[in-house]
């Protein structure tokens, strides 16, 4: 049994990556030119390599290698039935799958990643349609108190989201504070947790404000004139509205379904406290699959088949808006 | 000026990135969620002057995924009998030297030479006890004394399980007449099918495995699959529940306490196995936990009130209607790890 999972070689990319950095370094300090501007951005740079490009290329290779280290396309055929694994060691210790009713294409890791994008998009759309009026009424000049709804929605997130989706629990248990209160109205009580909605309540309510502040800056950012402008020319609110401000906010909106749908993808956690384990997204697959069945190989190719995914969903968004903010995060 | 500054910050980076050098005096220990006297572990530190780092899992199978990756970052770790097992098949426990831990004449002869550590060389237990049902004995209609409640519709929507492979695929098993440690996959589809079909009528609340306990004590649910020292701080804290081994058999098990080879403190790892195992420290820890304790001395200063305790202390025909887990191999546990991601996946709501 290999000890330790991460290639030695991994560890030499990141000490190259640090040595050119210190190299560059020492050498504009002596030839004294004084530090360019573009230097400032190594440190980034190297961030980068050490924390978002070596794990890149370590799934990569977990993905396309077996557990002795060579070459295998066998962990995507394992994500496209998911029996596959099991098959394979049923036949070793000589049991026909046909016969035990094992034999069919598993569809665990499929169904779970459908599930998981119907819940991203879900929450992508709900968290636009709560979270594009809300920046509205944020951006708007004569509402007084929109500074104060900034920071109403800001303070929730010096918390942990942990914690603040462990507090949802007390909330909503069967004898938490909406139940007491719906019994004590007379109502009984209603099952609110351990199921899908309050997962999907969970994700919403984590990820709403990464849709309010883009929309919020590119409404805010606004020259006020346009909207005049238009009212000059004899549009009403609504017009103005539609044919003004909603399409001079469309970066803010791509921006803001980009930063919900990718995290509302990769959820993991939150339908381990709400759902109750009852109901798995991708996300929890995949930490189960690394975690507990210590099968790296299977979950970097579960991971990379959702990157794929996320990608090809961004790619189309960015056709949506080709030239707004949306697509520079990607 | 400037320049310098930014030499020493480079210089800073590069540090950062040596590992830390290894202080002297330090136990990395790796043990359960909720499983320790956290004032046991000050008196160490009083006693000893050895500081604790201390790191939680939530189960075993978890807990082997991080040993096997990284053996050196622990000192004691108190995996369960058949993790020992399979710890002991890959080589990553040290032989512990009894001369260090005199206390450990004081462990239960029961507990000794079993299956797992037949030498009693690489472990010390630290608690045992038994699966079972912890149940409100106000919202229960009838005797709880077998795994069919669980699969019983009238206690829809509220029953808690396990999210613990062995356990949950165990108690389904042990339901239908087979052994624990089944190797036959006949068994297991038929223990898979019955889990799935639990959840699909909706009987299960939540897979879950250190919230249950609180959730039980307020009230949440009427059934657990619990251990019993989780059963047993549920029942301190809420009179009305109570706690049951079914009669179709369950798991009993041990944790023990081991050094894995690579680790930096073995001398400092080995006071603190001989600390716990002190009669006075082993019965703090019992009394806190409330897990059944493998230390004669602990038991004695505990008295009658824990002799008496059936959770406790459960009666031999209990004993030896349970049945210990025992180690599967990797290459099999992907037949465990299948079945039970569709357990876990099957969409019941």
């Amino acid at each position: 049994m290999n000890n330790l999972h991460v290639p030695e070689w991994s560890f030499w990319v990141m000490g190259l990556a640090l040595a050119a950095f210190v190299g560059m370094f020492i050498q504009m300090v002596r030839r004294n030119k004084g530090i360019r501007r573009s230097f400032y951005a190594w440190p980034y740079t190297l961030w980068m390599i050490i924390s978002t490009v070596v794990p890149l290329i370590l799934i990569a290779y977990y993905a396309l290698t077996d557990k002795s280290g060579s070459f295998t396309l066998e962990n995507f055929a394992n994500f496209w039935d998911s029996n596959r694994n099991m098959k394979t060691e049923l036949l070793a210790q000589g049991f026909n799958p046909e016969e035990l009713g094992l034999g069919a294409r598993g569809t665990v890791n499929v169904d779970t990643l459908a599930y998981s994008m119907w819940m991203a998009f879900l929450c992508t759309g709900i968290s636009l349609l709560l979270g594009y009026p809300a920046a509205l009424i944020m951006a708007d000049r004569e509402f007084r108190l929109g500074s104060t709804i900034v920071v109403l929605f800001i303070i929730p997130m010096w918390m942990n989201f942990l914690l603040r989706t462990i507090a949802w629990m007390s909330l909503l248990e069967d004898n938490g504070l909406i139940n007491t209160l719906l019994e004590s109205l007379g109502f009984g009580k209603a099952r609110l947790m351990y199921n899908s909605q309050a997962v999907l309540l969970g994700m919403v309510y984590n990820y709403l404000p990464f849709m309010v502040f883009p929309i919020y800056n590119s409404l805010s950012r606004q020259d006020a004139r346009l909207s005049e402008a238009a009212m000059d020319l004899g549009a009403n609110k609504w017009k103005t509205f539609w044919r003004v401000v909603f399409p001079i906010s469309m970066p803010g909106i791509v921006s803001g379904i980009t930063m919900v749908f990718m995290p509302s993808v990769t959820t993991f956690f939150i339908p381990r406290v709400l759902g109750g384990g009852n109901t798995e997204m991708f996300g929890d697959l995949i930490e189960r699959t690394f975690l507990t069945a210590d099968d790296w190989n299977v979950g970097s190719a579960l991971s990379l088949v959702m990157m794929v995914l996320i990608l090809l969903s961004l790619g189309l968004l960015r056709k949506v808006d080709p030239e707004g903010e949306g697509g520079s995060l990607i | 000026m400037k320049k310098t500054l930014s030499l020493v910050l480079a210089a800073m980076m590069l540090l950062a990135l040596l590992p830390a050098a290894q202080a002297d005096g330090v136990v990395n220990v790796f043990n359960w969620e909720d499983y320790i006297d956290p004032a046991v572990l000050t008196l160490f530190e009083e006693e000893t002057g050895v500081t604790v780092n201390y790191m939680n899992f939530t189960t075993n199978e978890d807990m082997m995924v991080q040993v096997r990756t990284n053996p050196s970052a622990f000192d004691v770790i108190f995996p369960s009998d058949y993790i020992i097992e399979r710890m002991v098949a890959e080589d990553l426990l040290m032989e512990l030297d009894f001369s260090k831990i005199p206390s450990a004449e004081g462990i239960l002869p029961s507990l000794r030479h079993s299956a797992y550590d037949p030498d009693d060389k690489y472990s010390v237990p630290y608690m045992w006890g038994t699966v079972g049902i912890l149940y409100d004995t106000t919202r229960v209609q009838g005797e709880v004394d077998s795994w069919s409640v669980l699969f019983d519709e009238a206690y829809k929507g509220e029953v808690f399980m396990l999210d613990s492979i062995r356990d949950s695929l165990g108690l389904a098993l042990k339901y239908l007449g087979y052994s624990l440690n089944t190797r036959d996959p006949r068994e297991l589809k038929a223990a898979k099918d019955l889990l799935i079909k639990q959840k699909e009528d909706g009987i299960v609340k939540a897979y879950q495995v250190d919230e249950t306990k609180d959730k039980m004590v307020a009230g949440e649910g009427i059934l657990g699959v619990v251990w019993s020292g989780d059963a047993q701080y549920s029942i301190n804290l809420n009179p009305k529940l109570a706690y049951a081994v079914p009669k179709e058999g369950s798991n009993i098990w041990v944790d023990g306490m081991v050094v894995p080879k690579a680790s930096k403190n073995p001398e400092n790892a080995h006071l603190l196995i001989e600390f716990l195992t002190r009669p006075e420290i082993a019965r703090m820890n019992q009394d806190y936990i409330q897990y059944s304790t493998p230390v004669q001395g602990a038991i004695d200063l505990l008295g009658e009130d824990y002799l008496n305790n059936p959770n406790l202390n459960p009666p031999q025909e209990t004993i030896d209607n349970c049945e210990f887990f025992s180690d599967i191999p990797p290459q099999f546990m992907t037949i465990y790890n299948t079945l039970w991601s569709d357990v876990k996946n099957a969409r019941g709501l």
